[in-house]
């Protein structure tokens, strides 16, 4: 649904987005995910057709972006950064505005905009100014008017941006509602964003492409070590010389009173651990896996830790 | 067309929900009232005396003597208010970022220029319609004529075109409302003023220094005369404040 081949987008000597390459299947949400100044937005302005890139190619709905631009528009609902109102209008008329320059047919402008305040909870504040609405209310209006024309793609910079943790919860919700029927491509710089609300992710660094996959393959892939982090009653300074000359075992740290034991993909040594452990009365209280998970994948590519 | 309109038709709203609109049309008209009735009573004054002698009687005319310098005086007004009226349209966008909304849009970037200049047209004809008004009086009670006084506001009309179209231009060059009035007023003097300065200028250059000022056309369609030379001169110069408008929008955008 959106496909984007070696992108490049300089300012001046700028490098803002390095020959990006990523797809989004249909129906799916995605994140695009990245540290500020990432190029998060520079690539969303060029998807939406208010940028032009340097070089590469990028598609959507099926039509170029470069070539086809109107066709784009039509079937692109945009969610700029800066959620772009007018403040002096109706949450309303702002919407039937919107309505008519997204080529929605008269006959149906109206039919469009309710559908659009009732999917995103505007009812209460519909005939009141824009200017006199919640941060929360023009958050949403930001997206109604990105789904007023019913697109099969919608592109959201930074969708809770700014809001308090229960109205984060209930656009997150929101977004999550329009899954399947549209495209969902959302950017962020929160990780939880991501594990909340999206089926897969772009990490992006410095305009560079980092990884880019659904979140359960990003996580397997990433996986090099496994390992337990147990918890004993005796001193873990202690517990951990003793547990050390485990044969396989490459790592030990010790954090919080827990020791952290990990050991290279493809072996198992819970039984080992836990007979040393019985050995040696060291009074187990709690063994439990871990698992790369995604924010330390993000941690470390953002760090500089992993290139893929 | 209907792209046009739309965005005509938003920055309409946003001219009468907010108080520019008022505030430039009530001081046009304050000022325009305040020099037509002391027009109207210097030549009630001169009707008295010269009726003293039939033959300068035969020469008083009140096109001329009220209708002409009150069109002078209003095209200076202008050039003061219109600048108010169109140093937001695109200054506001950029500043607010509504402009990713205009620009992400299926519409063409000329459509949203003209939409624009479409408005700032139409809350121009509202103030000369307004200001046309009081010459009710003269027309009732004396026998002034009809076509040049028509013509004298086709001039304030097509010289207020090209002032907008102008004002345009500056807005969209910066996203400060003031500093794009600012760059109006200044272009704007600057072209009224160029027939002082093809005083001094002989050869070709009196010729198209003369050419370029605001003055030496507008006067003319004050006197009441057509001639097509001057629609052509208002008339590019609207053209050209509008394409270069257009320049300015794309340039930005593939810089």
């Amino acid at each position: 649904m959106i496909e984007v081949v070696d992108l490049t987008k300089k300012y001046g000597n700028l490098l803002a987005v390095n020959n990006l390459s990523f797809k989004v299947e249909k129906g799916k949400i995605w994140g695009l995910l990245g540290p500020n100044a990432a190029g998060k937005t520079t690539t969303m302005r060029i998807l939406t057709g208010f940028l032009p890139a340097t070089d590469g190619k990028a598609s959507v709905a099926g039509f170029d972006v470069f070539d086809r631009p109107d066709d784009v528009k039509k079937s692109i609902g945009y969610l700029p950064e800066v959620v772009p109102l007018y403040h002096e209008m109706t949450v309303t008329s702002y919407l039937r505005f919107v309505a008519e320059i997204k080529q929605v047919a008269a006959a149906k402008r109206k039919a469009a905009v309710a559908k659009a305040v009732h999917d995103s909870g505007l009812e209460p504040v519909k005939s009141r100014l824009v200017k006199n609405i919640s941060r929360g209310y023009k958050q949403r209006l930001g997206i109604a008017q990105a789904l007023i024309h019913d697109p099969e793609v919608l592109i959201l910079d930074e969708p809770t941006i700014g809001l308090d943790p229960a109205q984060i919860i209930e656009i997150r919700e929101l977004i999550k509602s329009l899954r399947g029927e549209h495209t969902i491509m959302l950017s962020t710089h929160i990780l939880a964003e991501v594990t909340q609300t999206c089926d897969g992710v772009v990490i992006i660094n410095e305009g560079k492409l980092m990884a880019s996959g659904s979140l359960e393959e990003l996580t397997a892939s990433f996986r090099r070590q496994d390992g337990v982090i147990i918890k004993l009653k005796k001193p873990a300074e202690e517990a951990a010389t003793v547990l050390r000359d485990i044969p396989g075992i490459e790592k030990i740290a010790v954090a919080n009173g827990e020791l952290r034991i990990e050991w290279s993909r493809g072996r198992d040594l819970r039984d080992e651990i836990t007979r040393r452990v019985v050995e040696k009365d060291l009074g187990l209280a709690e063994m439990r896996p871990f698992a790369m998970n995604i924010e330390d994948l993000y941690l470390k590519i953002v760090s500089g830790g992993v290139e893929q | 067309m209907k792209n046009i309109w739309a965005i005509a038709k938003k920055e309409l709203r946003t001219y009468f929900t907010s108080p520019i609109a008022y505030a430039v049309i009530t001081v046009f008209l304050v000022l325009t009232g305040f020099f037509f009735y002391s027009l109207v009573w210097w030549f009630n004054s001169q009707s008295m005396q010269m009726a003293q002698n039939p033959y300068y009687y035969q020469q008083i005319n009140i096109n001329q003597m009220v209708f002409s310098p009150l069109y002078h005086n209003m095209s200076i007004i202008l050039l003061l208010m219109l600048p108010l009226l169109t140093m937001r349209l695109f200054s506001e966008e950029k500043k607010a970022g509504t402009e990713e909304l205009l620009y992400t849009s299926p519409i063409g970037v000329n459509q949203i220029i003209l939409g624009k200049y479409l408005a700032s047209l139409i809350v121009l004809a509202v103030m000369l319609v307004l200001s046309a008004l009081p010459s009710i009086f003269p027309f009732v009670f004396g026998n002034p004529e009809i076509l040049p006084w028509l013509n004298g506001y086709l001039g304030l009309f097509l010289m207020g075109a090209a002032f907008l179209a102008a004002g345009i231009f500056f807005s969209s060059l910066t996203e400060n409302q003031i500093v794009s009035a600012i760059l109006t007023f200044g272009a704007l003097l600057l072209f009224w003023i160029l027939s002082w300065a093809s005083n001094a200028a002989s050869g070709i250059w009196k010729g198209v220094l003369n050419y370029l000022s605001f003055f030496e056309h507008f006067d003319d369609m004050t006197r009441g005369i057509l001639d097509t030379a001057h629609i052509v001169y208002y008339l590019s110069f609207a053209f050209f404040g509008l394409f270069l408008t257009h320049a300015v929008i794309q340039s930005r955008r593939w810089r």
